[in-house]
C-alpha cells in the first residue's frame, strides 16, 4: 500500500478534496487497487475530513465498490430475465467450473470471482458480463472458454480481444430524434431563455424517465426558485432492467445530450451541470469526456459560451451499481457522495436539490428531445404523437424476437405494431417499462405506448409462448430485493419476504396459504413504502397473478400449509456428522 | 355438553410453560369439569388421540419434535403454540446463526468437548435439525400464547374464552414476551 | 391557531410542525419507532403511517396543514402497523426473555400495543456477533431495527459520528467509527447522547443488568401510548 499512498493522495487532489466527489474518489482508488482497503480509507478520511463511518456507509451501499479484494478479475454476469433466456445461467456455471471457483466466492489464489449483477443494459446483445466493470457482450460457450483462458494466464484486460468489448447500437427504427442533424445550441442562445421555455411549453414535452412530468413546468419551477445557485442534472442511471436506449443515445448523440443540458441551464440560470452515468456504462466515460473537451474547445461549454454572457460546464459522475439512484432524490444524494437513499419529499429537487440548491433532473432522452424542440420548434413537435403524449419514444426491445434493438416511434404506437416490426413470433407477453412497469398479455396487444395508456421508460421485453411468467416475476422480485436501499421497513424486509415466498413456490412448497401471503405483502409494499421502488416491487407479481394465473397454479402443489424448506434436507448436516442413514435419520416428506 | 379433549406436549422447551399451566392452581378443578386430558406429560399418556385442542410448548430442534408436531396437527382441531420457544424458537434458536456442523464439532470433537471425540450416533437418538424452527414455520398454528412462560392467567383466559366460544383475546396487561 | 383533524378530533399545530409532532403534543399517540421528539424526523420505520385523503403517508415527516383530515386509529392501519412490527421481529434476533431491555423496549411495547402474539413470518435468524470491546458499553446488533437514532444522536448532539448505517437492502447494518470496527476503538463515551437513545436493546451499559425487577419496568407500569405522552410532558 505504501507505494500507492501517493497515488491515492493525487486522486484526492484531482477532485480538489471535495466531499461531494467521494464516489469518484472511491471509484478511482478501486480501479487502481482492485478494492477500497482500510489504508486507502484512512487516507480518504484524512484528505476529505470525513469520519470513517461516512465513507464506509457510502462505499458499502453500492454493489460495485468492494471493501475487500474480489479477485484480480471480478466477473459479474448480468442477471436480467433476458440474459437468462439467452442461457446466462449455464454459462455462469461453465465459467465457475472452468475457473474452479464457487459463485460469489473469490478463488483461493485471489485470481478471480464470478457473481451476478442486476441488468447491465446489454439485453439486445446478451448474455452480457462486466469484467472489472467493463462490459463484454454476446457471451457463448466459446467466449466463456476464451475468457477463462485469458484469466488463467492473467492477460491484462486491455490486451483482451477488442471484439469482446464491442457494443452494437442496433438502431432498428429511427424517427425525428434519432435522425436529427445539426446543432441546437446556437439557435437556442439566439432565442433567449424565455423563448426556450415557451418552445418547451408549446411542445408538451414530458419526462422520458417514465413518470412523465411536464418538462416545461420543471424548468420553470427551477428558474423561479429564489436561490441563484442552480444545477442541471442528466439522469443517465439507466437501471430499469431491459432498458438500454440511453446507452445508444450517449454513444450516438452525446453532444446533443450535452446541448440539451446547456439549453436547460441557459433557461433556468444554472452554471453547473452533472451527468450521472450508471457504473455499468463505465466504458462510455472516455468518449463522453472527449466530447466535453471538444465542446469546450469550440466554446460551446465553459466560460462565455459562444461569446455570450453565459457560463456553464458539465461534469460526469459515475454511479457504482445501485438501481435506486435512478430515483431523482437518491441520485442527488449519490452526487453528493452519500448513500443513495431517496429523500423525504416535499421539498422537491426543483427547489431543494443538489447541495440543497434548485436542481433540474431530467432523463437523457428528455434533454435530447429538448434540444430537438428548440431547434425545430415546440409547435412542430407537439403535432407528433398523441394529444397527451407528444413526440416520439425510444423503445429498447429485447427478449424473444429476431431483431432486438432500439426502435423510435411516435407516441401512440400499438404494442402489436412493435411486435411485428421486431419480428416477435407468436408472443405470449410483453413487459413494458421493465419490472416496475406493466406485464401485458396477448389480449392487450392493441394497447398504445403513451402516458395515457402504457407509460414507459423504454423497456420492451418480449416473451414467447414457452416462457413461464411466474419465473419472470420471480426474477423481477429478486431484482427489487437486491436493489432495495434498505431505508424503510416495508421495502427492506418486504421485498426479501416476497422473494422468499416466490422461491418457496418455485421449490415446490407452495400452497394457497403462500398465495395469500403474497397478496398481503403486496398490499403493504404498495401502501407503506418510502418510494416508487417499494410501490412497484409487487407489480410484476400482481400482473402475473392476474394475467397468467395458470403459471401460478402450477406452483400451488399442496392443499395445506407446507414449510418453506425441505424437512428431510434439514437433517442432512446431522446425518453427515453422525454417519447415520437409518430410517429414523430421515423425515418423511409432505406428511401433514 | 361433551368435554373438550386436550393434549399437550413439550418439544424443544424447558417444561416451564407446563409448570405455568399447573400454576392455575385450584382453577384446575373447574377446568377438569370442562376438559379431558389426552396425551400430556401431566398424565404421562404417550400417544395422542383425536383432540379438540393441542397445546405445544417449545420449538423444533430435532426430527422427533417434527414428528410429534405433525401428529398433533393431524389429531387436533385447534393447535396452539405456547410460550416463547414455540413462537420464535426461543433460547434453543440462539444457535441458529452458527452452522450445525460447527456446533457439533465444538461440543463433541473440540478440546473442551464433552464426549471425547465422538458425535453420538445411536439410532435411538433423534437427529438435530440444521436450525431450530418455531412451530408456525412447519405446520399451521391456530393460536399463539406468548410469554416465557405465559402466565397462568394468560393460559386460563385463553382456555375460558375458548370454552365459552369467544375469540381468545389478551389485553395489554396479559400480553408479555418475557 | 391552525388545526387539522386526527380521527375526527381537532389538533392544533404550529407552523413547521409535522402531523406526528402536533399529535404527540396534543397527547395523541400514533405508533412510531424511529421518531424521537429531540431529533429531526427520519421517516424510515413507517409505523407512524396515517391515511390522508385516501393515501398513506408517514406522519413524522408529513407537515401538518390546515384542514387536513387524518385517519390513524383504524383497523386497517393498525393491521398494517402490526405487519411492519412483525417484519422487524423476523429481520433481527429478538429473544425477549434473555434481553435486559425487555420491559423497557419500545419495539416490544409497540408490539404489545398492536396486540402481536407472534412474528407470523419465517424468521431470518441473521448472524450478527456482539461487540463487547468497549469497557462500559456493549453492542448487541441482533436487536438493531435500523432506526438510526444513535446515528443522529452521535452526529447531531455529540458531534462524533460514532455510528452509521452501512450496506444496502436487507444487508443494511450498523457500523462504528473505527478501522477495527470495534466500539472500544472509537471515542464513544458513557456520557454521549447516543448512549441513551436506543429504543431497543442494542446499546447496553455493562456491569449491571436486569436491575429493575419485572413489574417495575417502564412498560410494566405504562402502556406505550401513555408513556410517549408523559415523556413529552417531562420535556416541556
Amino acid at each position: 500500500m505504501r507505494e500507492n499512498a501517493s497515488q491515492v493522495l493525487s486522486i484526492l487532489e484531482k477532485y480538489g478534496k471535495s466531499q461531494s466527489s467521494l464516489m469518484q474518489i472511491l471509484r478511482e482508488i478501486q480501479e487502481m487497487e482492485g478494492c477500497i482497503g482500510p489504508d486507502a480509507i484512512d487516507l480518504v478520511c484524512e484528505g476529505l475530513n470525513l469520519p470513517r463511518t461516512k465513507i464506509v456507509g457510502t462505499a458499502s451501499f453500492y454493489s460495485f465498490f468492494c471493501l475487500e479484494p474480489r479477485g484480480r478479475y471480478r466477473i459479474l454476469f448480468s442477471d436480467n430475465i433476458t440474459d437468462r433466456m439467452l442461457g446466462s445461467e449455464a454459462l455462469l456455471e461453465r465459467m465457475c467450473g472452468k475457473l474452479w471457483l464457487e459463485k460469489g466466492k473469490v478463488s483461493e489464489d485471489s485470481l478471480a470471482s464470478v457473481d451476478t449483477t442486476s441488468c447491465t443494459g446489454m439485453c439486445d446483445q446478451g448474455p452480457a458480463i462486466l469484467v472489472n466493470n467493463i462490459a463484454i457482450t454476446r457471451l457463448d460457450e466459446a467466449r466463456v472458454d476464451d475468457i477463462c483462458e485469458l484469466v488463467r494466464s492473467e492477460v491484462p484486460l486491455d490486451k483482451w480481444p477488442s471484439a469482446f468489448f464491442h457494443v452494437e447500437d442496433n438502431i432498428r427504427r429511427s424517427d425525428v430524434l434519432l435522425s436529427a442533424q445539426g446543432a441546437a445550441l446556437e439557435a437556442a442562445l439566439e432565442k433567449g431563455s424565455g423563448a426556450i421555455l415557451d418552445e418547451i411549453g408549446a411542445s408538451g414535452l414530458r419526462g422520458r424517465g417514465g413518470a412523465g412530468f411536464s418538462t416545461a413546468q420543471k424548468w420553470d419551477a427551477c428558474r423561479n426558485a429564489q436561490d441563484p445557485e442552480k444545477y442541471v442534472v442528466c439522469n443517465a442511471d439507466e437501471g430499469e432492467p431491459g432498458t438500454f436506449k440511453d446507452r445508444v443515445l450517449l454513444t450516438r448523440q452525446a453532444e446533443r445530450v450535452f446541448e440539451g443540458m446547456t439549453i436547460c441551464a441557459h433557461a433556468v440560470g444554472a452554471k453547473k451541470g452533472m451527468l450521472y452515468l450508471r457504473g455499468e456504462y463505465r466504458y462510455l466515460l472516455e468518449n463522453l469526456e472527449s466530447t466535453l473537451r471538444k465542446m469546450r474547445l469550440e466554446n460551446r461549454l465553459g466560460r462565455r459560451i459562444l461569446g455570450r454572457n453565459f457560463d456553464f460546464d458539465i461534469e460526469i459522475h459515475l454511479g457504482a451499481g445501485a438501481y435506486i439512484c435512478g430515483e431523482e432524490s437518491a441520485l442527488i444524494e449519490s452526487l453528493e457522495g452519500k448513500r443513495g437513499t431517496p429523500r423525504n419529499r416535499p421539498p422537491f429537487p426543483v427547489t431543494n436539490g443538489y447541495l440543497d440548491h434548485p436542481t433540474v433532473v431530467n432523463n437523457v432522452e428528455t434533454f435530447c428531445a429538448a434540444a430537438l424542440i428548440v431547434q425545430q420548434g415546440g409547435k412542430w413537435y407537439s403535432t407528433i404523437g398523441t394529444e397527451k403524449s407528444s413526440g416520439t419514444k425510444l423503445l429498447s426491445v429485447s427478449g424473444d424476437c429476431s431483431h432486438p434493438g432500439i426502435y423510435e416511434y411516435p407516441f401512440g404506437v400499438t404494442v402489436r405494431r412493435v411486435l411485428e416490426d421486431c419480428g416477435a413470433q407468436d408472443p405470449r407477453a410483453v413487459q413494458v417499462s421493465g419490472p416496475s412497469g406493466t406485464m401485458i398479455s396477448d389480449a392487450e396487444f392493441d394497447r398504445k405506448i403513451a402516458f395515457e395508456d402504457l407509460p414507459t421508460a423504454g423497456a420492451f421485453m418480449v416473451f414467447g409462448q414457452n416462457r413461464d411468467m411466474f419465473e419472470v416475476a420471480r426474477n423481477f422480485v429478486h431484482f427489487f430485493a437486491h436493489e432495495s436501499c434498505g431505508f424503510c421497513t416495508p421495502c427492506r424486509v418486504g421485498t426479501s419476504l416476497l422473494g422468499n415466498l416466490m422461491d418457496k413456490m418455485h421449490n415446490g412448497h407452495g400452497s394457497t396459504y403462500d398465495f395469500e401471503e403474497i397478496r398481503k405483502l403486496n398490499g403493504i409494499l404498495q401502501s407503506m413504502s418510502h418510494c416508487g421502488l417499494g410501490h412497484s416491487a409487487c407489480n410484476p407479481v400482481l400482473d402475473a397473478m392476474k394475467k397468467f394465473m395458470p403459471d401460478y397454479e402450477k406452483r400451488l402443489l399442496h392443499k395445506n400449509f407446507t414449510p418453506a424448506f425441505d424437512l428431510d434436507w434439514a437433517l442432512q448436516a446431522a446425518r453427515q456428522m453422525t454417519g447415520r442413514d437409518d430410517r429414523a435419520a430421515h423425515i418423511e416428506r409432505g406428511a401433514q | 355438553m361433551a368435554r373438550l379433549k386436550v393434549a399437550t406436549a413439550t418439544l424443544a422447551g424447558c417444561f416451564g410453560c407446563h409448570m405455568s399451566f399447573l400454576a392455575i392452581d385450584e382453577r384446575i378443578f373447574e377446568l377438569v369439569e370442562h376438559v379431558e386430558f389426552d396425551r400430556s406429560p401431566i398424565n404421562d399418556i404417550k400417544k395422542v388421540g383425536e383432540c379438540d385442542l393441542g397445546l405445544i410448548e417449545g420449538g423444533l430442534c430435532n426430527s422427533e419434535n417434527v414428528e410429534v408436531l405433525r401428529e398433533f396437527r393431524k389429531k387436533c382441531r385447534i393447535l396452539v403454540a405456547v410460550g416463547a420457544c414455540a413462537i420464535n424458537g426461543g433460547l434453543p434458536a440462539q444457535r441458529n446463526p452458527i452452522p450445525l456442523s460447527v456446533i457439533l464439532d465444538e461440543i463433541y470433537l473440540g478440546e473442551a468437548g464433552i464426549a471425547h471425540g465422538v458425535i453420538p450416533n445411536d439410532p435411538e437418538l433423534p437427529l438435530p435439525l440444521n436450525k431450530v424452527h418455531p412451530l408456525h414455520e412447519v405446520v399451521k398454528i391456530d393460536y399463539f400464547l406468548p410469554g416465557c412462560p405465559p402466565s397462568a392467567d394468560v393460559i386460563w383466559k385463553f382456555l375460558t374464552d375458548l370454552l365459552a366460544g369467544r375469540e381468545p383475546e389478551f389485553g395489554p396487561e396479559l400480553l408479555h414476551y418475557d | 391557531m391552525k388545526s387539522f383533524l386526527l380521527d375526527g378530533e381537532r389538533i392544533s399545530f404550529e407552523e413547521g410542525e409535522t402531523i406526528l409532532q402536533a399529535a404527540i403534543r396534543a397527547g395523541k399517540y400514533i405508533p412510531h419507532l424511529c421518531f424521537h421528539p429531540e431529533f429531526r424526523p427520519h421517516g424510515s420505520c413507517k409505523l407512524c403511517t396515517v391515511k390522508i385523503a385516501g393515501r398513506q403517508s408517514a406522519s413524522c415527516t408529513r407537515l401538518a396543514a390546515e384542514g387536513l383530515e387524518v385517519e390513524s386509529e383504524t383497523a386497517e392501519l393498525n393491521a398494517e402497523r402490526l405487519l411492519l412490527t412483525q417484519m422487524l421481529f423476523v429481520e433481527g434476533n429478538h429473544f425477549c426473555p434473555s434481553c435486559e431491555k425487555s420491559g423497557d423496549c419500545q419495539l416490544q411495547a409497540t408490539a404489545y400495543h398492536l396486540g402481536m402474539t407472534s412474528a407470523h413470518f419465517d424468521h431470518f435468524y441473521p448472524n450478527r456477533p456482539v461487540d463487547a470491546s468497549h469497557p462500559e458499553y456493549l453492542l448487541d446488533f441482533n436487536r438493531c431495527i435500523l432506526c438510526s437514532l444513535c446515528v443522529r444522536a452521535s452526529r447531531d448532539v455529540d458531534n462524533k459520528n460514532v455510528f452509521a448505517l452501512a450496506g444496502r437492502g436487507i444487508a443494511t447494518h450498523l457500523v462504528v467509527n473505527a478501522r477495527s470496527g470495534k466500539l472500544g476503538d472509537t471515542d464513544f463515551a458513557a456520557t454521549d447522547k447516543a448512549a441513551s437513545v436506543c429504543p431497543v436493546g442494542v446499546i447496553l451499559k455493562k456491569g449491571k443488568g436486569f436491575s429493575v425487577p419485572i413489574g417495575s419496568r417502564t412498560f410494566d407500569k405504562k402502556e406505550i401510548g401513555e408513556w410517549v405522552d408523559t415523556r413529552l410532558k417531562e420535556r416541556t
